[in-house]
């Protein structure tokens, strides 16, 4: 099984010299750590930047210098700054190569649902859904199942989804799954987890 | 024709009216107008729409208006760091119309365009489509979504000339340019105001036809999210 880290060090894998890439929050934002040397990653962020930095040292936090997930960042040599309007038009416009997201479901046609479970608090898509339908690739990075032991690698998503179809390839701590037709294929199994473990664990369809 | 007013409450007289749409800059508490969110409150302005990305927190940014119950209704992405807001919305008092990002900002820079409607695949085969026209092109299907033409646009700049030519600064630019573009009447704050010719005209963000009225403010720019890494380490991280 792998832990947060070890899934965003497979991640990690995924990425490709010269892309530009947009990592959502949470286990995604710890991808930006196992980017291989001399591999040139720039990354977006989609309040307004390409070519995220490093969190500021103490002291050197900047108020006007935020990520989406509004934590403190820095700039890097290749930074450039735009507007809102502008980075969405990147985004929509299939300019960025790939997503690194979370989620609560993904289903085996490649629906994703990450943003609102019924009667519980909403606090709404920000931009995963512009993401998801204007990306190149979509990868998305969660637990294979719920905290009460559902695999969240379903047959048909049973939360509002964030889009339809978007979803190119699922990493979990049991492993790495495609979307492909008819169901999902198994590229590969965690350390120390059996393809028969990892089938048991996922609702979908896997062929 | 002077466009420099000497503080925010000045800046929005005979501006203000109960339920108007009001377009506002910022992502987070991040380039939000802080000076201009306060002066409307003082001004006790009612059953207001806002379109803005967040809708700050319980006591910073939009977070005061509703706290004296002065907005009727968000038009924003993401409400998640404000309890009062959730309060309000889940007993009914407040409106909520969720967009998401990218679409909200389009509608901003579209309707300060001029163009009412446009496609878009964001939000296809979800709950933000429901309603919706739908229309392919090029075997691919995409949602109508409407320009945002604003009552008024209060936005946040680094710095104005006196004619209204901003510049933002870093990630503070976020919002505002499109919530500018897409307002009637379009005020800004800015943290100093230089003299006209003293910016370099290509490095202008926002051209001063956008802009009607400019104050000059001191700005609290709190952070919402302080993240640090030790001073040594080599981390990097997003």
């Amino acid at each position: 099984m792998w832990d947060r880290n070890q899934m965003a060090a497979r991640a990690a894998l995924e990425l490709q010299d010269g892309w530009y890439v947009n990592l959502g929050i949470g286990i995604p934002t710890l991808v930006s750590n196992y980017i291989p040397e001399g591999m040139e990653v720039t990354l977006q962020s989609e309040n307004g930047m390409l070519g995220m930095g490093a969190f500021p040292i103490e002291g050197e936090e900047d108020a006007d210098l935020i990520n989406a997930g509004k934590q403190t960042i820095t700039e890097l040599p290749q930074t450039a700054y735009f507007d809102s309007a502008t980075s969405f038009g990147m985004i929509r416009g299939g300019k960025i190569a790939m997503a690194i997201l979370g989620a609560m479901e993904v289903a085996e046609n490649g629906d994703l649902a990450n943003w609102m479970i019924p009667g519980k608090l909403v606090k709404g898509m920000g931009g995963a859904m512009d993401l998801v339908a204007g990306v190149g690739r979509v990868v998305v990075v969660m637990d294979h199942a719920s905290k009460h032991g559902d695999s969240k690698v379903l047959k048909e998503c049973t939360l509002p989804l964030t889009g339809k179809a978007v979803v190119d390839r699922i990493i979990t701590n049991l492993g790495v799954l495609d979307v492909v037709e008819g169901g999902l294929k198994i590229v590969e199994c965690a350390d120390g987890v059996t393809e028969e473990e990892l089938r048991a664990a996922t609702e979908a369809t896997i062929v | 024709m002077k466009k420099i007013y000497g503080s925010a409450a000045e800046a929005l007289e005979g501006v203000l009216k109960d339920g108007m749409l009001i377009a506002a800059g910022g992502f987070g508490l991040c380039g939000i107008p802080e000076l201009l969110l306060s002066a409307i409150r003082d001004a006790g302005t009612k059953d207001l729409t806002f379109a803005s990305n967040n809708a700050g927190v319980d006591d910073f940014g939009i977070g005061i208006l509703l706290q004296t119950k002065q907005v009727k209704k968000m038009i924003s992405s993401y409400v998640g760091e404000n309890k009062e807001f959730m309060r309000q919305y889940l007993g009914g008092e407040l409106e909520l119309e969720f967009n998401p990002q990218g679409t909200l900002a389009e509608r901003m820079r579209a309707g300060g365009a001029g163009i009412p409607g446009f496609y878009t695949k964001t939000g296809v085969g979800t709950v933000i489509a429901d309603g919706k026209e739908h229309k392919d092109f090029n075997g691919e299907t995409y949602i109508l979504e409407e320009g945002i033409f604003a009552d008024l646009a209060i936005v946040k700049a680094w710095k104005a000339d006196a004619t209204g030519n901003l510049v933002f600064r870093k990630t503070a630019r976020n919002f505002n340019p499109p919530a500018a573009m897409c307002g009637k009447i379009c005020i800004v704050e800015v943290e100093e105001i230089v003299p006209t010719g003293s910016l370099d005209p290509d490095t202008i963000h926002l051209p001063g036809i956008y802009v009607h009225r400019i104050v000059q403010g001191e700005h609290e720019k709190r952070i919402e999210q302080r993240t640090t890494r030790p001073a040594s380490g080599e981390t990097r991280s997003a």
